[in-house]
């Protein structure tokens, strides 16, 4: 056979390996977490807080790291909604297309995505000593908002860019301004890809555990105000990794599958917004 | 008299532009604050000192990042060793190969890959890599070690690479024009010659740029490297050596270091080089590939 052709074989395989390689990664990890994590999972977990002595091995379950990622989590995607979604529309709508501050602004939040979580979640904690705070649920929303800001602006961002300038021209033309085509127009055409948006910022901040450390604290107990400490699932994970116990530490397992399914669900229901919620939109 | 829709459409959009603005200043908010919080202890070492030192006493004041900064290094180039080739013929496959059915499969898989939190990768890694470096990789090296190591967290932190690289190089190779390719297939290349020379050389820019933003995305990742990488404050000479990355330093203190002077300003300072680090190599990566999508349209 031809040399080249064997040069073609080889290499044709030697990607097919590398892909099925990588996928098995993936596998592997999903498989491991479900093997050990599943065992030691049961309902105690899901619905109750640590008692005394949880963490030697006693009873009790992670409901407060459970809660309190969802309080972050959700407080931070609201505060990050907030300002993410007239960022998005002021970028595509007021400023024009190739618009210098537009693309600058861009180049600098796809920085600032890059930036590791460790390192806002240091910046967030000399926020908070700056104001005064305490580690506390408040000082953990605003930290992963910072995270997740950035995110959510660049995923609206490539939604709202995908709207066909038609539409948008219908609405001036009707005599609509700027602001009215941006809140009644776009946002409705773009609303699936804005949901995305959101849950893909919302899966991320409940996922990362480097910013809420050093600025959510942790307790055992659901936080009742914003002034409180609150437990998040993935320092409940690290924490109870962490203990000398082989109990806790099949615990630890258990909370990564909860944090795990947590994440598929998201990143399904994701998906699946994306495909429905198309009422208003105009083909 | 001005219509009041029109004042409202004015003084909504200063706002939301003011909104916008903020939004892009804010890198430099954190470059700023940090800077400012690592101050004091700039003022009383050297860059030098601070850099290439390997003593690190944080209670007699002595603050050499050397063995994290090493740490960091190793770790990450590492994972990018292992990541790079695996991911670029992966990315090709996918970019040149793959029929649609796979290809619209791979695309969530990635997704889902990248969308799992990197504790749970550090939960794995327990679980999985460092019993098999302690257990078989280690035997076979001749050696004996703990499993918590340097290789340890380069696998995993590889395996937390692989989607960005994935992705990246994928859609870079996807701006190769058709006709170029045509034209080299026409010639009598094969498949894998017009790759070799044509696609891959007509794209290389932007998988650098892809390779420079997983190697930063590998720099500054924290948990899984933590709970893997041993955590021993001293360069590694080997890769079955443990190590101590930057990022696992900042996590690891944050408890204690409001109680010892100038250890809270150190740690930020750990923050601030991280964070020149990953802005340096991010903003050179994110220029060529502006400059490629800008050569597409």
């Amino acid at each position: 056979m031809d040399k080249r052709k064997i040069e073609e074989k080889f290499f044709k395989g030697l990607m097919i390996l590398s892909l099925l390689l990588i996928f098995s990664c993936l596998g592997l990890i999903l498989v491991t977490i479900t093997v050990k994590g599943l065992p030691a999972l049961d309902w105690a977990m899901l619905t109750q807080i640590p008692r005394g002595g949880y963490y030697l091995g006693k009873e009790g379950g992670i409901l407060n790291a459970i809660i309190g990622s969802l309080y972050v989590a959700g407080g931070a995607a609201f505060l990050a909604l907030a300002v993410s979604l007239p960022v998005a529309l002021y970028l595509n709508v007021y400023l024009r297309k190739g618009s210098r501050l537009a693309a600058w602004i861009r180049f600098s939040l796809d920085v600032l995505w890059g930036v590791p979580s460790i390192v806002i979640g240091a910046f967030g904690f000399t926020i908070m000593l700056f104001f005064g705070l305490r580690a506390s649920l408040l000082a953990g929303i605003i930290t992963v908002a910072l995270l997740i800001i950035p995110i959510m602006i660049r995923a609206m961002d490539e939604v709202i860019k995908m709207i066909p300038p038609k539409i948008v021209e219908a609405s001036y033309s009707l005599g609509a301004t700027r602001l009215e085509t941006a809140f009644k127009v776009v946002v409705r055409q773009a609303l699936p890809g804005i949901l995305t948006a959101i849950l893909i910022a919302f899966g991320r901040g409940i996922g990362d555990a480097a910013s809420v450390l050093f600025t959510a604290g942790y307790t055992d107990s659901i936080p009742n105000s914003l002034s409180r400490p609150a437990a998040t699932l993935p320092l409940a994970i690290f924490f109870q990794l962490g203990t000398p116990f082989p109990q806790v530490q099949d615990r630890a397992y258990a909370s990564a599958l909860i944090l795990t399914v947590l994440i598929v669900v998201i990143s399904l229901l994701a998906r699946l917004l994306t495909k429905r919620f198309t009422r208003h939109i105009v083909k | 008299m001005q219509n009041l829709r029109v004042i409202k459409e004015k003084w909504v959009g200063r706002l939301m532009g003011g909104l916008t603005v903020f939004t892009g200043l804010m890198v430099l908010a954190v470059a700023l604050g940090l800077y400012l919080k690592a101050r004091p202890v700039l003022a009383m070492k050297s860059w030098g000192e601070l850099l290439f030192s390997r003593a690190w006493y944080p209670f007699k004041g002595e603050f050499g990042f050397y063995p994290f900064i090493m740490g960091s290094l190793w770790v990450t180039a590492l994972a990018l060793l292992i990541a790079i080739p695996l991911c670029l013929l992966a990315a090709i496959y996918l970019s040149e190969y793959a029929s649609k059915y796979v290809r619209e499969l791979a695309r969530p898989l990635i997704d889902l890959l990248a969308g799992i939190p990197s504790v749970v990768y550090g939960v794995w890694g327990v679980l999985f890599i460092v019993p098999l470096v302690r257990n078989t990789i280690a035997p076979l090296l001749g050696t004996t070690s703990t499993g918590y190591t340097t290789l340890a967290g380069g696998i995993v932190l590889a395996i937390m690479v692989f989607p960005i690289l994935i992705h990246i190089t994928w859609e870079v190779l996807g701006t190769v024009p058709q006709e170029i390719k045509e034209a080299s297939l026409a010639l009598g290349a094969t498949p894998w010659q017009t790759i070799k020379y044509v696609v891959v050389r007509k794209s290389l820019p932007g998988i650098l740029a892809a390779v420079v933003l997983a190697f930063s995305r590998a720099f500054g990742e924290t948990m899984a490297v933590l709970m893997v990488a041993g955590n021993v404050a001293k360069a590694p000479a080997s890769v079955l050596d443990p190590c101590y990355p930057l990022p696992a330093l900042i996590a690891n203190n944050y408890g204690e270091m409001l109680s010892i002077p100038l250890y809270d300003s150190a740690i930020l300072l750990a923050s601030l080089i991280l964070l020149l680090v990953v802005l340096l190599f991010n903003i050179l990566a994110r220029i060529v590939l502006v400059r490629m999508e800008r050569r597409v349209q």
